[in-house]
């Protein structure tokens, strides 16, 4: 089956070098169109022209909640956009950051939640989900 | 302030009411200062066994233990707390201290003793002692949690630090497995090639680590000889040499002639090692390294200067502790444990030295290393 979603154009923002060649590699070979940002700033620079269908963003970058702000932001910019949220166990404080309360998650505004390591299969499976039902909202797009 | 629990024993009424004003009213400075003062709650048996009952209910923190009472004997009575390991401090009064009983008290755990008859005065003295002996033995439990408690924090960080790699490299096994790398030669060579830098990363944690339960243990036996610290740094500067010239970074040898130190040959290597390599990793192409030994009149000072991208103002502390490494976006390609600093410092203290390091961001670092000899 050809997902309704293919083409569709993928944020992903880690700064992990390894964790963003990998989902890169891995969402173009299931038939993702990807950008990378390695950081916030990079991210928010290039969001705009970007204009992706979906955001993958990891929590933890050169600050703790670099992955909330980013989230907030570019959903404040992009309504609707889906966003997955991408958290670890940081090893520096041993504490998951992954928001709990409904009040912290409607601000981060994700839609998803993964904790690392994550399968690659559970984040097709949720970039699926989430694809299909912004084009169920808003109609298919070319 | 906190209030110690205190139990008097003592047949004579007049005793057991004297010591209680005395106490009542005190307050024990251990330290001379207010902020460990203690006062004193103050209940009183009149034989052996109405306090053993009394202590089945509540353990006092000090015991005024009579040696000689009706019944049961004050021997007797710390027989039996030792039975019970009821953790409380005790002082024996004693009318007529014996060596012997003396010495039969001590063995069955009395910590002081306190000759009859006593001025108000001497009893402070001796309350004082206990209290100071008290904070001490806190103190004591306090540093063992705590040092419990960095262990454990090490062992967690540990743990993620070695899964983080392990995860990458998995990931890559996985693309090649499930063929999403494809075709194109270039993107497996990639694939290959990070998979490899991560177990090199992996590796280099583990051997850091080894180094450091060498050092911290101190089961493996250094071998202190005579060394060299120029020899040392040229063969530092040997390892990184390559890497260096692969960026067009040129490194300088500053130093004696001869710069004779009894030292671990093997120690002074890693610190070395340790900094020269940064001073290269963390530096801009075209950089600069300068690798300088002087003498002050105690120690060896060895201090290695880079122009790279130096440190932000907070950063200087932070830096030398287990598995610290500055995020940012000038780091985050640059392979590390967090531990090679840390191992410095532990290294350069067992040399009766220290490390430390200056820089401002942009404009590189030195990191300055003293070594007594």
């Amino acid at each position: 089956m050809t997902p309704a979603s293919t083409l569709a154009h993928i944020l992903l923002v880690d700064d992990d070098e390894d964790f963003l060649y990998q989902h890169r590699i891995q969402l173009e070979h299931a038939g993702y169109r990807v950008t990378t940002a390695t950081s916030r700033a990079e991210a928010e620079a290039l969001a705009d022209e970007a204009a992706p269908d979906l955001a993958i963003l990891d929590l933890m970058m050169e600050q703790h909640d670099d992955g909330f702000v980013l989230s907030h932001h570019l959903r404040k910019k992009m309504p609707g956009l889906p966003v997955i949220l991408v958290t670890a166990v940081t090893a520096e404080t041993g504490i998951s950051f992954t928001p709990t309360s409904g009040a912290e998650r409607a601000w981060v505004g994700a839609d998803a939640f993964l904790a690392k390591p994550i399968r690659f299969e559970q984040l097709r499976r949720e970039v699926e989900r989430l694809l299909q039902g912004r084009h169920k909202g808003q109609g298919a797009r070319g | 302030m906190d209030t110690l629990k205190v139990l008097v024993v003592d047949d004579e009424t007049g005793m057991r009411l004297a010591v209680a004003r005395v106490l009542n009213t005190y307050t024990a400075r251990p330290d001379e200062t207010d902020e460990h003062a203690v006062g004193f709650s103050v209940e009183t048996a009149e034989s052996g066994e109405a306090a053993l009952e009394m202590m089945a209910a509540s353990v006092p923190d000090i015991l005024l233990l009579d040696m000689k009472l009706p019944g049961m004997s004050g021997l007797d009575v710390l027989r039996e707390i030792r039975e019970r390991r009821h953790e409380t401090l005790t002082v024996m009064i004693t009318a007529y201290a014996t060596l012997e009983t003396a010495i039969e008290a001590t063995k069955r755990g009395a910590h002081d003793f306190l000759p009859k008859p006593f001025t108000p005065e001497d009893l402070r003295v001796a309350i004082r002692r206990v209290v100071r002996h008290l904070a001490v033995q806190r103190e004591a439990r306090r540093l063992a949690e705590e040092k419990r408690q960095v262990r454990f924090q090490f062992i967690s960080v540990l743990g993620h630090e070695l899964k983080a790699p392990l995860a990458a490299v998995e990931g890559y096994l996985q693309i090649l497995k499930d063929g999403s790398a494809g075709s194109d030669p270039a993107v497996v060579a990639r694939v290959i090639d990070r998979a490899l830098v991560r177990t090199e990363g992996m590796r280099k944690l583990i051997v850091d680590l080894l180094n450091m339960t060498r050092i911290e243990s101190g089961q493996k036996r250094r071998e202190l000889a005579s060394a060299d610290l120029r020899d040392a740094a040229s063969a530092a500067i040997e390892t990184v040499s390559a890497a260096a010239a692969a960026r067009g970074i040129t490194i300088r040898l500053e130093a004696p002639e001869r710069a004779p130190i009894v030292a671990d040959r093997g120690e002074l290597d890693i610190i070395l090692n340790n900094l020269v390599s940064n001073a290269v990793k963390y530096n801009r192409d075209q950089g600069r390294v300068a690798v300088t030994i002087d003498r002050t009149d105690t120690c060896w000072r060895l201090s290695v200067a880079d122009t790279g991208i130096g440190l932000a103002p907070g950063d200087a502390q932070r830096l030398f502790q287990d598995f610290v490494r500055i995020k940012n976006e000038q780091t985050r390609t640059i392979p590390g444990t967090g531990l090679g600093l840390s191992i410095v410092k532990k290294l350069a203290l067992l040399y009766g030295g220290d490390v430390s390091v200056e820089g401002e961001p942009g404009a590189g670092s030195t990191f300055t290393v003293t070594l007594k000899g």
